[in-house]
Order: structure tokens, then sequence, then C-alpha cells
């Protein structure tokens, strides 16, 4: 059933302008998947427990199951489309992927983290990391994947 | 549904004093769980009040003698706050507990305490550090301490048309601050029992969660550490805690447990800090 209340929301989605109709109801993970087709991002729980639906608001993980997308409105979202495909070499390296059901959110968190070296000084991996559940690798191979590459990031960083 | 997204915060009063009022969202951490399948006939009607927009909500802010969250700060902000760490370590503690990064970058201190679960973790140290809360409507500005803010399960002094604006912490020196979350696992799990402790030149404030339909302070408890009182295991704190909290059995824990768990982490916290116990 059409809704009267349609909400226009513009916001930057993977770096570029985007302006959409969408409903008060409408949640960011369905706006993404069935409206924008970025399929990426997995509903697992739809509660905000598994981190299937990872997106980054203004840089930070969040479970886009739990974003009203009326709530992004002049905000950046960026989703698991916008990670280049080398970032998952350590993963695949380090077997951090199974069915892959929890790995797009799995890769979105494993990045931000990466791209912050500094949380490492107060937060372990597996505490940053504690937002993905996966049922498949029992984790060792996921927080294997981060630390390597966390430590070829600060190889390359202290090399330059 | 409805939402209605206010610009300023005159706008969002004005817009709560209509009859119904409005249900705030923020965060909406609480609020979109299971949403929209938990949408039933009443939320298919109900109208809400967007006010993550509102800019001026989300500040921390450090005068001399007390410490400002705005309503819209969230338990990242708090994390990544060197006010907050210098003087208030306990609520980074808290912070770190709830749920993920993914629910701490969303999440407010003004939608934990307005959704009034027992088994907040955000409640129990605020109160352990006599926070007051700020509330708005267009009749005017009122100010409560959040240790006397709720009167039952899910009942609080805040009226429908009133918005929390900002939660306002006093800055004292404090020789104890404890938190403890004791939940199944480490991460991600719903408190079955909930500790926050400290103490400063005003007393002891203890406060316990998840062992009574509302966060409250451990009154008895509290006179009992003041009496200095000799305490030689949990067991002679059983008497005090039976006066303070009322546990229940639920899905997640007893209240036989509930209550011996909360006899043994202040025991054992407060064991060393205190003469009086040994
Ligand atoms: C997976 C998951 C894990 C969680 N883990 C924890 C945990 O470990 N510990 C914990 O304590 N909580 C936890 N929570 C609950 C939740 O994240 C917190 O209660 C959070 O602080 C709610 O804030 P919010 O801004 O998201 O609230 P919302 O969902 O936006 O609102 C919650 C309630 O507060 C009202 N409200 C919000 N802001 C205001 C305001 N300024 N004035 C008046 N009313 C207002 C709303 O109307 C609503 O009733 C978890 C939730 C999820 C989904
Ligand atoms: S689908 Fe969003 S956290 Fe599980
Ligand atoms: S790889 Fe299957 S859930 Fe993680």
């Amino acid at each position: 059933m059409p809704d009267s209340n349609n909400i226009n929301v513009e916001f930057t989605l993977n770096g570029n302008p985007i302006s959409i109709d969408v409903a008060p109801r409408d949640r960011l993970l369905d706006t993404l998947r069935y409206a924008l087709d970025l399929t990426g991002a997995k509903e697992g729980c739809g509660e905000g427990e598994c981190g299937a639906c990872t997106v980054y608001l203004d840089g930070v993980p969040a479970n886009s199951c739990l974003i009203p997308t009326y709530q992004v409105s002049g905000r950046a979202i960026d989703t698991i489309e916008s990670i280049p495909a080398d970032a998952l070499s350590d993963m695949l390296a380090s077997g951090a992927t199974q069915c892959g059901a929890c790995t797009p959110g799995v890769v979105m968190t494993a990045c931000w983290l990466k791209r912050h070296p500094e949380l490492l000084k107060t937060h372990t991996v597996r505490e940053l990391m504690a937002g993905n559940l996966c049922r498949c690798t029992g984790y060792d191979g996921i927080i294997d994947g981060i630390t390597d590459g966390c430590q070829s990031n600060y190889d390359r960083g202290n090399a330059s | 549904m409805k939402v209605l997204s206010p610009r300023s915060l005159d706008e969002a009063c004005a817009l709560l004093a209509r009859d119904p009022a409005p249900r705030p969202i923020a965060g909406a951490t609480d609020i979109l769980v299971h949403w929209p399948d938990n949408l039933n006939a009443k939320a298919e009607t109900e109208t809400y009040l967007d006010i993550s927009a509102l800019s001026d909500l989300r500040h921390i802010t450090r005068e001399d003698d007390v410490l400002t969250l705005g309503a819209l700060t969230t338990y990242w902000d708090v994390i990544q706050s060197q006010a907050c760490r210098d003087d208030f370590p306990m609520l980074l503690d808290a912070a770190r507990q709830v749920g993920s990064v993914q629910i701490q970058s969303r999440g407010t201190w003004a939608g934990n305490i307005v959704n009034a679960s027992p088994a907040a973790d955000g409640v129990p140290v605020l109160m352990a550090y006599d926070a007051t809360v700020v509330l708005r409507s267009k009749s005017g500005e009122m100010e409560v301490r959040l240790d006397e803010f709720y009167s039952g399960y899910k009942q609080m002094q805040r009226r429908p048309d009133q918005l929390i604006t900002a939660i306002r912490i006093p800055r004292r020196t404090y020789d104890t601050q404890i938190f403890e979350k004791v939940g199944p696992r480490r991460a991600q799990a719903i408190s079955k029992v909930g500790l926050a402790i400290t103490h400063s030149t005003e007393g002891w404030r203890v406060v316990a969660a998840a062992v009574a339909p509302m966060i409250l302070r451990c009154k008895s408890v509290e006179a009992l550490l003041e009496s200095g009182a000799p305490v030689r295991s949990p067991d002679d704190l059983a008497q005090a805690i039976d006066q303070d909290v009322a546990p229940i059995d639920d899905i997640r824990s007893t209240r036989e447990y509930r209550q011996r768990v909360l006899a043994r982490l202040i025991y054992h916290d407060l064991k060393g800090v205190l003469p009086a116990f040994s």
C-alpha cells in the first residue's frame, strides 16, 4: 500500500549524492537492498545482534536494520560495495570466510578498524568485532585476517 | 505511521504538546528491533517525533562543577571523550559493555533512561554518579534526580510532552568507582545482575540493576557501608540486600542467583578497599 507520508531523503551513498523517496517505516537495510539494488548488506537477525547488515554512518559502523532510512538525511552512508576487492585478501588468506553470510558485515567492521589503528590502544580486535557474529569460522580466522592486515598496514605506514 | 522531523528544540517541544504526544526517536536501537514486523495496529497509527537531527542536543560539555551530556550523546561519543575518560571512567566502562560498536555508535544515554529497562547498563553508572535529568516541554524546563526518576517498572517522572534535553553529572572527586555487569557472555548480552558503586565526600552510592522492576540505589547497603560495621563474608550483606532489592525468576536468571551474585560482587569489590571488609 503506498504510504501517503513519503519523505524525500538526500544523502551521500558511497561517495555520491543521492535523492530517494521513502516511507517513514522503511529501514535503511531494505532501502539499500530493494530500492537501490545494493544487496551486499545482509539481513541475519533484524534486531541489531548479528552485524550482517553493517554499514558506515558518517564513517562509523552501524546496523542498517536499526536505521530508519529517513534518518540518514544529510549524512554519509558507505556500504560493502564501496570497499575495494583487495581488502578481502588478508581475510581470504586466513580462512576468515566460509559460508559468507557474515562476511560483508565482518569486512565492513574489519576495514574500519584497520583505518583506525589508534583504537587498538584501548580496545582489542575481539571487542571491536563483537557485533559481527559468525556461525562458521570460530572467529580465529577473522581475527587473524585483521591482525595480519593491521600488521602489514603498520609496516607500510612505518616504511613510508 | 507518521514521522515529524522538527528543525529546532522549540519546534520539537511544540509538537510534543499535541494530544496524543508523538513518541520521540533518537538512535532507534530500542524502537526499531524487529521493525517493521512489530508494527502492530497501534504502531501503524502512531506518530513519531524524530529528534536525531537536532544537533544542539549532541554535545559533551565540561564546566567547573558539572559535566553535561546532551540528549543525543551516544555511547561511542563517551568512549571517545577525554572529559569523560578523565572524570567519569565508569561511563566508559559501561558504554563499552553495551551491545557492540554498531549499537554504541547509535544508542543514546537518554534513550537508555527513557527505555527504562531494569537491566540497562547506562542508567546504573549515571545514578551512581548522582546524575540529574533535564526535562523540557513547551511550558518550561525542570531537573529531576535520576535516583528519584523511576517509581516502578517503566514508570518514570517524564510526562509524554517532555523531552530529555540533557543529563547533568556533578563533578566530584571519587576514591571508589566500580562497575560490574554479569551476563551470559561478555559481548552483546543483557545483564543478569548489574552493579555500580561510588564513594566521594558525599558518601557511598550503591546502584543495582536487574534485581528489581527498576534500577535503584541499595540504601540499606549504603547505610551498612557508612556505618563501618564489619563484613566478613557475602552473607553479612544478605539482610541489607534483601531489604533493598526484589529480584524475579525469568528467562535470564533466578531470584536466588541474582541476590547471591549481588552480595558476592559487593563483597569482593570492596574487600581490600574498605577496612571493615575482611
Ligand atoms: C543488539 C542490541 C544490544 C543492546 N545491548 C544493550 C546493552 O548491552 N545494555 C543496554 O543498556 N542496552 C542495550 N541495548 C538497548 C539500547 O541500545 C539502549 O537502551 C539505547 O541506549 C537506547 O537509545 P536509543 O537512542 O537507540 O533509543 P531509541 O530506540 O531511539 O528510544 C528508546 C526510548 O527512549 C525514548 N527517547 C529517546 N530519546 C529521548 C529523549 N531525548 N527524550 C525523551 N524520550 C526519549 C523513545 O521514545 C523510546 O521510548 C541493546 C539494543 C540492541 C538492539
Ligand atoms: S540484520 Fe542487522 S544486526 Fe542482524
Ligand atoms: S562464514 Fe558463515 S557465518 Fe561467518
